[in-house]
């Protein structure tokens, strides 16, 4: 089968200025000017063969989005080459151009025909368009009174209406409330089944491990690793540790925001590594920007095969806001670690009871470890007393 | 009350298998690969120019989009594209009738067909200047073919350029100010050069604003001088046998592409060359034959200049989403 993408050697270095100069009067003024080279891209090479979901996984900074620009057209690396069969719609665009005076219908022409459809492809799939926009009362309406979430929405209906054969997504799908994401993926899956090429940029191992057939994994502009999404979710994890970074999605809209997380032991302390069987809290300090009714506190624990082991929410350990307002303090004490051995990483998130709407998500953006003593062997910690008596 | 428990599982469950269901593969084996390396892209003019024929949608669409944007939350709306040149031509007549009194005949009718000509450049070149810049939003972030953007802006004023040529034929039909001729003839070459050596420079002020900002500003100070060394409000006529630095007037006028034009301009829609009972003429003394050779030989310049500011434009676009 032919590969939709081949990506040869490609190598993009961007000028960092130390101040770049923006004005005649500058480049006049120090005429030689200090700047360093700094490689975005080092030698990479793929090739994506049609049909094809390719995920592209790294921390912020490795490069995905560079590529990717590349693969669109955007950018031109200063090495290698880059070939591409098809039409390319890249969900970078979302509402690119968009201009605020116009209407929501008067965008959606223009933004259709800048990605390259013809008036009367567009008039043809204007209906599913808004209807996947779920715009059809605002269309008429500027774009200026639009809130951000009927921005994107209306940015990822024209992008996926425009018929690529090639789909390039980039960290998009962490705005707009959760019923939209999972229009968004069912849409990608659908693209999936047509037997359109994706490459998907993201560092959320959730998504990779839920959409990809296959992952490149850059740190630094470089290719660390190639696989399927399982293995290279566990190398993207261990990278991520050694280099003690974030990840993962920090999305929502923010009327309640996560301020700080603390995991730490059962007696407050400060903890290096948990054994079997000890109590743990952790810790959310959450603030409203706005009074909010009716809000659920949840937390997930995944192992490093991202496997989520376990999941409970403040509603269901019954704790209620009737309503949310200004800073309060959530604690939930795990009163026995179930784990032996390995490391396990946290995700918290505020939401409403229905959850469509996300307040504040860190995904996985915590962890603890738990190591097995020699008293300990087997896969779960089990409380067991043990007595005796005389018989 | 009863409260709906939350939703179970919020956070979905990894590793849940896709299944894909049968294989229709898109045909893409028939679809032309398209190559990107890292060497500075060649500029075939005529493939080039298929592309960008391929683009005229777009094109008129970024038209569209300006005029509506241009005009929106405006009372008086298309009309202030109209309304321009007359607040223009009422000034100056004040000026020139009143102030410094000229003796041309149906001055209205004379600044008008100049400013036609002169508006249609200067605002190509004003909306062109910040055509890359202003765009930076889809620049960044879609592929398309970059001339499109230098492109529209000429396209904006060639629209306000059509308003104004009806502002202009009412007032020859108020003045009855018309005189069919060979003149006419003069008109699709004088357009070509007008358009050509317009489009020239807006690609390379678009492209060159991109690095320095100044461009945009410095532009202003340029078009001013540039206006007032054009004959649209002054009569070239008078200024026969004048010299500066020992070059003759009319030869010096000639090597501005965009006087040329309008002189074309005057000639076509003005007409009057020596008003009868004065000894001056208002427009240069050139017969209709020698005002074609000079159009002949700007268009000649002018498609050399847009050859050249389109290569300068074009190697350069490469790079404007880093610049940006």
């Amino acid at each position: 089968m032919t590969d939709a993408i081949t990506a040869e050697h490609v190598g993009k270095f961007f000028r960092r200025y130390r101040e770049r100069p923006t004005s005649l009067k500058e480049r006049v003024t120090h005429f030689r000017l200090t700047s360093e080279q700094f490689w975005a891209l080092k030698d990479l090479s793929f090739e994506v063969p049609q049909g094809e979901t390719l995920g592209l996984l790294g921390p912020n900074g490795s490069g995905k989005t560079t590529m990717l620009k590349i693969v669109a057209g955007i950018l031109r690396p200063n090495r290698g080459q880059v070939t591409t069969r098809g039409r390319i719609a890249s969900l970078l665009a979302l509402g690119a151009g968009f201009h605020r005076e116009l209407t929501g219908r008067e965008n959606v022409y223009l933004n259709a025909s800048i990605l390259g459809l013809s008036h009367a492809e567009i008039a043809r799939r204007f209906p599913d368009i808004v209807e996947f926009a779920e715009l059809s009362e605002f269309i008429d309406n500027q774009v200026k009174f639009y809130s951000d979430g009927m921005y994107v929405r209306l940015g990822f209906a024209v992008a996926v209406h425009v018929d690529p054969a090639i789909l390039l997504v980039d960290e998009v799908l962490a705005v707009g409330d959760i019923g939209f994401q999972q229009k968004c993926l069912a849409k990608i899956q659908e693209f999936q089944r047509d037997g359109r090429t994706i490459v998907f940029v993201t560092h959320s191992p959730e998504l990779v491990l839920r959409v990809c057939d296959r992952v490149v994994l850059l740190s630094h502009g470089e290719k660390v690793g190639e696989g399927i999404p399982r293995d290279m979710v566990r190398d993207f994890r261990s990278l991520m540790h050694r280099d003690q970074l974030a990840y993962g999605w920090d999305q929502g809209n923010r009327e309640i925001e996560i301020v700080s997380a603390e995991i730490f032991g059962a007696g407050g302390e400060t903890r290096e590594w948990f054994a079997p069987g000890d109590g743990l809290v952790i810790q959310v300090d959450l603030k409203a920007h706005k009074p909010t009714p009716d809000p659920v506190v949840s937390f997930a624990i995944h192992d490093e095969e991202n496997r989520k082991v376990f999941e409970t929410s403040s509603d269901w350990r019954g704790v209620t806001w009737p309503v949310f307002e200004g800073k309060h303090r959530v604690q939930f004490h795990v009163r026995t670690l179930p784990f032996i051995d390995g490391r396990y990483f946290v995700t918290l998130g505020v939401h409403s009871r229905d959850s469509r709407t996300v307040y504040h998500l860190h995904e996985q953006h915590y962890s603890f470890d738990v190591v097995r003593g020699a008293e300990n062997p087997g896969l779960v910690w089990i409380p067991v007393d043990c007595r005796t008596e005389p018989l | 009350m009863v409260r709906r428990p939350a939703l179970l599982r919020f956070f979905p469950n990894p590793g849940s298998g896709r299944t894909r269901e049968g294989d229709a593969p898109l045909a893409t084996e028939t679809i032309d690969a398209v190559i990107r390396t890292s060497e500075p892209p060649r500029l075939h003019p005529l493939q080039r120019v298929r592309e960008l024929a391929r683009s005229r949608q777009t094109l008129g669409d970024l038209v569209r989009k300006e005029m509506k944007v241009r005009y929106k939350s405006s009372i008086l709306g298309m009309a202030w594209s109209m309304l321009n040149p007359l607040l223009y031509m009422a000034v100056f007549s004040l000026v020139f009738g009143i102030i410094l009194p000229n003796s041309i005949p149906h001055y209205p009718v004379y600044i008008l067909s100049g400013l036609l000509a002169w508006n249609l450049f200067s605002t190509s070149l004003n909306v062109g200047a910040r055509a890359v810049v202003d765009n930076a939003s889809l620049v960044t972030k879609v592929y398309f073919p970059r001339e499109v953007l230098p492109l529209s802006s000429v396209g904006t004023a060639l629209v306000d350029g059509g308003l104004q040529t009806l502002v202009l034929l009412l007032f020859m039909l108020l003045f009855r100010s018309y005189h069919p001729g060979l003149s006419w003839l003069l008109l699709p070459l004088a357009v070509f050069v007008l358009l050509v050596f317009t489009s020239a420079l807006c690609m390379f002020v678009a492209a060159l604003n991109v690095r320095y900002r100044d461009t945009q500003y410095l532009l202003t100070i340029v078009l001013l001088i540039w206006f007032w060394l054009t004959p649209v409000v002054y009569p070239s006529g008078k200024l026969v046998n004048k010299h500066v630095f020992g070059l003759s007037v009319e030869k010096l006028f000639m090597l501005n592409p965009i006087a040329d034009v309008v002189f074309a301009f005057q000639r076509i829609f003005y007409g009057v060359v020596q008003p009868a009972g004065q000894p001056k003429p208002v427009l240069l003394p050139l017969s209709v034959g020698e005002l074609a050779w000079v159009l002949a030989l700007a268009a000649v310049v002018s498609v050399a200049l847009l050859y050249l500011a389109w290569l300068i434009y074009f190697l350069r676009s490469g790079d404007f989403a880093e610049e940006l």
